[in-house]
């Protein structure tokens, strides 16, 4: 049955990683998410589904973990914070390079370095460009309410699994922090081993006589073969980018201006688009649900119609580089932030837009 | 000289063969080198024991990286000193598994010292095997968390020096310490009767993971003649001399 209830967005992640059928949760505290591991905790579901939550001595561990998990075709999460998810790094490389599926959810803070623990969007660039060593890159949802918070566990976890990738979900510490409605989905149950035995049959259950042993590793030696490998992940970005960008359209018919924003931004930018509408300027807003697959083709597509655009985001200006790529020079981006955990009202949104594209009025 | 062989060559003469569970893929390991046995031991326990397709092993960053090229099981390539880690995640989603990792010193004792001891203080029912020969092979011959003091490696081309480098980590005895640890041993494999005892040392450790006792620790004290810049046998005894003083065989828990 589903449930409607009222939780933070941190509690909805748990909620939902247990009802959509997770085989597995490993993690370290880090504030503003703790509440994911310690939902889970309460709910103690090795007791009903049988998914095992572990509190493991570091992020560094906890990432290790998920790529156990994962070998063996389960379905494992973790959760952290920016410093958090800086430490993963090293493990999430090793993840994309084995192709092995995974979701991490990162509840972003305020950096660089220890920062604040207010919310921020200044993980980006870690998140969508990278983040560890190699070409690789993670699936990236971005949340903006607490029931995209549980929506996004169990499509991350598809997305994950159908295109051998570890998938991220980049919430901030207010989507983590805030309580909303949330509708919950009923209980999904958790795959056997014979059914992942197989749906993957790549995955580590035991050597069976009757195949070939099965081996996850990120190592080739043999560069020529180490390419192809790149070449195979590099075509699942591509085949990524074609078909699973995911965004919103709001008011973007008769828009002469764009505001391009996600997460928390998003709902910002949202209050500050209704100001300007209010003011009788024709502006739309285009949140991006897929932070990777980005939508490019759409924001240039719009970009035609378009006087300027201005990304909206928690930093110093990350997304903003992705939205000059998509628009190819041809139209005004700007950029407007707060840095440090400072969240901006949907006022400063609305006249940032005014000065840097309008022109002052 | 062919038909005589041939007729040797009868399944009633036979005392002696290569367990299956080992492949025929040529090691890359160096002439004299510990691992080559130590795979092979492996191996016959896990063919002697019948577990080879409910087995899963973890492999490390060093030498024994490509230990799934040799041992015929489902194997998962760790990040370097992480493999405990991997362990404990296997073993707790699939608990009727056995499951083992296999690291070097400087992948359980040095990057991956915070895995290997949180792994063993909570008692993951897993196996752990621990090649210690005091140097980073694959990396060309470098100090190790083990390395003897005085002892010269690439990094510490004058020999090693407390007062500088840090000192020799007994970290199996320290394992011992934790609650839970349920077996820990020291063994090595240069002599025929070290290799029989090394093997049987495993056998236990994976009958302790059958009984749900916890963690199992098998360090084999190895020799690197390659990076000790010695000859096999020169390289054993060596050890002998040198590493077995500080490193004494032998189990120090057995619960």
């Amino acid at each position: 049955m589903s449930e409607l209830r009222l939780m933070k967005g941190n509690e909805a992640i748990a909620e939902a990683a247990i009802r959509c059928g997770a085989d597995g949760y490993f993690g370290y505290p880090i504030t503003p998410q703790s509440e994911v591991m310690e939902t889970l905790m309460a709910l103690k579901p090795w007791e009903t589904t049988g998914m095992v939550v572990l509190q493991a001595e570091s992020e560094v561990a906890a990432i290790n973990m998920l790529y156990g998990g994962a070998g063996c075709g389960k379905r494992v999460m973790t959760s952290s914070s920016s410093p958090g998810i800086s430490l993963m790094q090293e493990g999430i490389s090793y993840l994309a390079g084995a192709e092995l599926p995974c979701l991490v959810v990162n509840v972003v803070r305020g950096g660089p370095g220890l920062g604040t623990i207010q919310p921020s969007q200044s993980d980006y660039f870690q998140s969508v460009k990278g983040g560890g060593h190699g070409d690789y890159k993670l699936i990236v949802l971005a949340p903006s309410s607490v029931q995209e918070m549980a929506d996004f566990v169990e499509l991350a976890f598809d997305l994950a699994f159908k295109y051998r990738n570890p998938a991220m979900i980049l919430a901030d510490g207010m989507i983590g922090q805030m309580m909303e409605k949330v509708e919950l989905k009923p209980q999904k149950k958790r795959w056997t081993n014979e059914e992942i035995e197989k749906m993957h049959p790549w995955a580590t259950t035991g050597k069976k006589n009757s195949r070939e042993r099965n081996i996850i590793t990120s190592v080739e030696l043999d560069s020529e073969k180490h390419e192809q490998a790149n070449i195979r992940i590099q075509k699942k970005y591509k085949e990524l980018q074609e078909k699973e960008v995911r965004y919103e359209a709001i008011d973007t018919e008769d828009a002469e201006y764009l505001l391009v924003a996600y997460g928390s931004s998003a709902r910002i930018s949202l209050a500050a688009k209704e100001l300007l509408r209010k003011k009788g300027h024709k502006v739309g807003l285009l949140r991006p649900i897929t932070l990777f697959p980005f939508p490019t083709k759409q924001i240039r597509e719009l970009a035609e119609g378009l006087k300027g655009i201005l990304s909206v985001e928690m930093s110093a200006g990350q997304m903003v580089e992705d939205v000059r790529l998509a628009v190819e020079g041809k139209i005004k981006v700007e950029h407007f932030g707060r840095m440090g955990g400072v969240v901006p009202t949907p006022e400063e949104v609305a006249d940032a837009l005014e000065q840097k594209l309008i022109g002052g009025q | 000289m062919a038909e005589v062989i041939n007729d040797i060559k009868r399944s009633e003469n036979l005392v002696y063969a290569k367990t299956k569970v080992l492949t025929d893929n040529v090691m890359h390991y160096c002439p004299g080198c510990s691992h080559g046995v130590v795979h092979k031991v492996l191996a016959e326990v896990i063919d002697e024991m019948g577990i080879q397709e409910v087995t899963l092993g973890v492999a490390p960053v060093g030498c024994a990286v490509l230990i799934y090229n040799y041992i015929d099981i489902d194997w998962q390539e760790a990040a370097h000193g992480r493999a405990p880690a991997l362990a404990t995640a296997m073993k707790r989603l699939r608990p009727d598994r056995y499951v083992f990792t296999y690291q070097g010193d400087g992948d359980l004792a040095a990057i991956g010292t915070a895995e290997t001891i949180h792994a063993c203080n909570r008692g993951e029912n897993i196996v752990i095997i621990f090649i210690n020969n005091g140097i980073y092979g694959m990396t060309g011959g470098q100090m190790a968390p083990t390395t003897l003091e005085g002892m010269k490696t690439a990094t510490c081309p004058y020999g090693r020096e407390p007062s500088h480098d840090g000192n020799p980590l007994k970290i199996t005895e320290l394992l011992a310490q934790l609650p839970g640890t349920a077996y820990v041993t020291r063994q090595s494999v240069h002599t025929a009767a070290a290799v029989r005892k090394t093997k049987k040392a495993i056998r236990k450790a994976f009958e302790k993971q059958k009984e749900n006792k916890g963690t199992s620790v098998v360090e084999i004290v190895s020799t690197c003649n390659s990076g000790w810049k010695l000859t096999p046998v020169e390289a054993n005894k060596w050890m002998e001399e040198n590493m077995f003083p500080f490193y004494p065989l032998g189990d120090m828990k057995d619960e």
